[in-house]
């Protein structure tokens, strides 16, 4: 198990307490609502960046906003830490417990509580898993649109914690941008409701502030999302190219074309043959990388937007194109894309990387990413959205030689600097959790964090909410 | 005496000053908005013109970056120069305030002022990828970045935009731009009233033709759009925008939909972009008086309901954008302030803003939306952590 990120020191005054404050939350909700015992804490000690572990105190699966409220409101009285979870897929360490918090999974929260055409809005409870929702009004026609890979898994809670991405929001937007409303519980388990079915907030935009706040400001229980009605139809389309400096050139000229597809992946070769292996969808395995490029809209429309995107391919170089010739074909694509992290996962032990950097940087750090694994002696496989910048590289090494991950760790960190460096970000989509934390300072300067603590204060005095994770430990400012 | 900062380190100076003093600033652009929010308690004006000029311009990777005090204008300019727009249209708001001057990027940002386009593309605060402000202990902070995709710490971005001058001194903003849609249509179905209008648009928002504009223009109004050139009867809107081939196939799979609800008939690119301007800039009431005008934000299907509830009562007359979830409202008389809010509140929730009223009026009605308690003290708690000493624009928020 990798140490070099910590953890908040426990606080004395919760762990001496355990056993009454598990005496009190049985109080609080119903016995199928608590996990107490230390087998069944297990489950809940990490989650998709499973080098670190921690097991909680205690964990509450509350079944409505009232019970929730009710442990938040326990929790705050006390001084307990509280680590809010979904599915537990977070990426960067966002739902990774620690020794003295409670963790609030909000599973049993899992209803679609409205759907309105009229309005195009869903309402739905915050352990709804991403993909349910646009299961739940396909049928009709219409879909929601971020589609983070673990959407079979993720809820639309966690989403609202992270601001989470997904391959389409090249066109349709981040989950910023998709969500309407919450119902959200404060830290002293009072509820408020920001925003709903109209647009655009009354006052500060409160909603805007808390989606991607990593759990921080509150426990959201509810929210409203936008749905859009279902394009005529998709095809995603494969571009071949000898080398990862074509395929990123031809990325730039797409998008500086005017030509706004709904996706654009890139895969370099060690990602094609390692997603190639596990979904069989067809990727040509002569090449050195692969764009997936997605239009939609009506027949018409697609066969526009495709001869304008081949025509540009062929200004790189472009060596093979192959158009999906039916929607089993289409479907077979987008699983190998979207299994990338889960079929990397069966040859190796990986971290992701999730920097976002101009486009017009692409080729540079991908040349300078491979420098870096060069040095570390490691292995990487880049697969990521192109068509936004939002890189991921897949660092592979071995678990079980804690010098190998020490390594992937710091060759990470130096990849996740030469983004900030390239004029990006250090994440895009995952969040910062525990992963990017101690590498804030590199995006931002002393004032900025500052700031940005001082607006958490004003949500958590006691900083109870999730609270190893975001900002560095050190140098934070008192209340 | 107005302030006008050079630098962001004037900027800086200006306010750590002012925090010193207790001085209150009234921060603005080019005051085009003048008048929005409430009455505020007397201030010092200080405006970002002297802060103006394109920093970074990359047409290829869609970002600008600009000085706040940057002419709207100028950059419009520069964008089509290179077949680029903000999807988000930033509605002029000179005609229906009455005011004078250019309005700034950094005004249109801090009011989130958007246009037809808002419900489907996202708000001005969509499009805001990053900033550089002053905070109200003149300290420089900056803010997201200039890609895309940007999950690193609190989004003090979207908390800015929209914060009406009250949180922070914008000095830099970098935002997102799109192409220029190749083309543009506009279908108008003819003789619909509210309701019925309400239903249309919500059909033609479940087809899968990406409809960029849905408003409905009732009789009072209609003939105030294109010179009075729409057929007569009440006239629904619906805008599509993309690739030619696209747009012609997708406008007659439109039409032929909507002829259900009544006569069809089509408007080319160059009356389109006419009256969506007209609509974005709310043309009708832009008529020299200072009558009341509201803007509500509702659910779609609820603004036909809320103002047939009013009309019962009251002096009233409305057009509708966004699918009928933005109502532009221009009152006889009395602004009405509570029974509007309460039928808001009846309908589901939303909220109305007072855009423009008399002097009089404006100093008895809460300009803003009342916000429940708890958020109240929130939204309080959280300016007192950007403006400790209360300096910016005092009591136009709250």
């Amino acid at each position: 198990m990798a140490d070099t990120i910590s953890f908040l020191k426990p606080r004395e005054s919760v762990l001496s307490r355990r056993a009454a404050i598990i005496a009190d939350l049985t109080e609080l909700l119903p016995p199928e609502c608590l996990v107490h015992e230390a087998r069944e804490l297990v489950p809940f000690e990490t989650d998709a960046f499973v080098s670190y572990r921690r097991l909680p105190l205690a964990v509450a699966l509350p079944k409505t906003t009232a019970q929730v409220a009710a442990v938040m409101k326990y929790c705050n009285r006390y001084g307990i830490p509280v680590v809010p979870r979904g599915a537990g897929t977070s990426l960067s360490g966002g739902a990774i417990p620690q020794e003295d918090a409670v963790v609030l999974g909000l599973s049993k929260m899992s209803r679609i509580l409205e759907v309105d055409y009229a309005n195009r809005t869903a309402t739905v409870q915050a352990g709804v898993t991403n993909l349910n929702i646009s299961e739940a009004v396909g049928i009709d026609g219409f879909f929601y649109a971020p589609d983070p890979s673990s959407q079979l898994a993720c809820t639309i809670g966690g989403n609202i914690g992270m601001n989470s991405g997904g391959a389409h929001c090249l066109k349709y937007g981040v989950t910023t941008n998709n969500l309407l409303g919450v119902k959200m519980v404060l830290v002293d388990g009072t509820v408020i409701e920001l925003g709903g079915k109209h647009l655009d907030a009354a006052g500060y935009d409160l909603l805007g502030l808390v989606c991607g706040s990593e759990g921080q400001l509150g426990i959201v229980t509810e929210a409203v999302v936008r749905l859009i009605a279902k394009p005529e139809g998709a095809r995603p389309v494969l571009f071949g190219f000898d080398t990862s400096e074509h395929a990123g050139a031809c990325v730039a000229d797409i998008i500086g074309s005017g030509i706004i597809p709904v996706a654009i992946e890139f895969m370099d070769k060690p990602a094609i043959e390692i997603c190639e292996a596990f979904a069989h969808a067809g990727y040509p395995l002569d090449v050195e990388a692969l764009l997936i490029v997605e239009v939609e809209g009506s027949e018409a429309e697609m066969d526009a937007m495709l001869k304008a995107i081949v025509e540009i391919a062929g200004r790189h170089g472009v060596k093979t194109v192959r158009e999906s010739q039916s929607a089993t074909e289409a479907a077979l694509i987008w699983k190998g894309r979207k299994s990338a992290f889960g079929a990397t996962g069966r040859i190796a032990d990986y971290i992701c990387m999730d920097g976002t950097v101009p486009l017009g940087k692409l080729s540079y750090v991908l040349n300078k990413t491979s420098e870096i694994i060069d040095r570390f002696g490691l292995r990487v496989a880049n697969v990521f959205h192109a068509g936004d910048g939002n890189m991921h590289p897949l660092i592979l090494f071995n678990a079980n030689d804690p010098e190998d991950a020490a390594r992937a760790e710091e060759a990470g960190n130096e990849i996740l600097k030469l983004c900030v460096d390239a004029g990006g970000c250090l994440t895009g989509e995952h969040g910062v959790g525990i992963e990017k934390r101690d590498l804030m300072r590199h995006q931002y300067s002393e004032a900025d964090l500052n700031q940005q603590m001082a607006v958490r204060y004003a949500f958590d005095e006691d900083w109870i909410l999730n609270p190893s994770k975001v900002f560095p430990l050190d140098g934070r400012p008192a209340a | 005496m107005t302030l006008i900062p050079n630098s962001e380190a004037d900027a800086a100076y200006i306010i750590r000053n002012a925090a010193n003093d207790g001085k209150k600033l009234a921060l603005c652009g080019g005051n085009t908005r003048a008048g929005f929010g409430n009455s505020a308690e007397p201030a010092e004006m200080m405006n970002s013109t002297g802060l103006s000029g394109i920093v970074d311009y990359e047409p290829a990777e869609m970002v600008m970056t600009v000085k706040a005090g940057t002419p709207v204008a100028e950059i419009e300019a520069t964008l089509a120069a290179n077949r680029q727009i903000m999807a988000f249209e930033p509605m002029d708001h000179r005609g229906v305030m009455g005011t004078l001057g250019e309005p700034t990027i950094g005004g249109v940002f801090a009011a989130n002022v958007s246009g037809p386009r808002r419900f489907v593309s996202g708000a001005a605060r969509d499009s805001l990828l990053g900033i550089r402000f002053i905070n109200g202990r003149g300290e420089a902070i900056r803010a997201g970045g200039r890609v895309m995709k940007n999950v690193t710490g609190l989004d003090l971005v979207k908390l800015l935009a929209g914060s009406q001058g009250t949180l922070g001194f914008l000095t830099e903003v970098t935002f997102r731009v799109l192409p220029v849609p190749q083309t543009a249509e506009t279908i108008v179905i003819s003789g619909l009233d509210d309701a019925a209008a309400a239903k249309a648009m919500a059909a033609a928002m479940a087809l899968p033709v990406e409809v960029s504009g849905a408003a409905h223009l009732p009789q009072t109004v209609r003939f105030r759009f294109l010179g009075g050139a729409l057929p007569s009867g009440e006239a629904t809107v619906l805008r599509l925008e993309g690739l030619a081939a696209s747009v012609s196939v997708r406008a007659e799979k439109l039409a032929a939909v909507m002829e259900a609800f009544g006569p069809v008939s089509r408007l080319g690119l160059e009356e389109s972009q006419t009256l969506w301007r007209q609509i974005r800039d709310v043309y009708p009431y832009s008529d020299g008086t200072l009558k009341p005008v509201w803007r509500v934000s509702i659910a779609p299907s609820a603004g036909h309901q809320l103002v047939a509830a009013l009309r019962l009562e009251t002096g009233v007359d409305a057009f509708y954008d966004w699918q009928g979830g933005l109502v532009w409202m221009r009152m006889e008389a009395d602004p009405e302030a509570d029974l509007l809010r309460r039928y808001i509140r009846a309908l589901g929730g939303g909220h109305a803003t007072l855009l423009r009223a008399s002097d009089a009026v404006r100093a008895q009605t809460q300009a803003f939306e009342p916000a429940p308690d708890a958020v109240a003290a929130l939204s309080a708690r959280v300016k007192q952590k950007l403006d400790p000493a209360g300096i910016f624009c005092p009591g136009k928020m709250g």
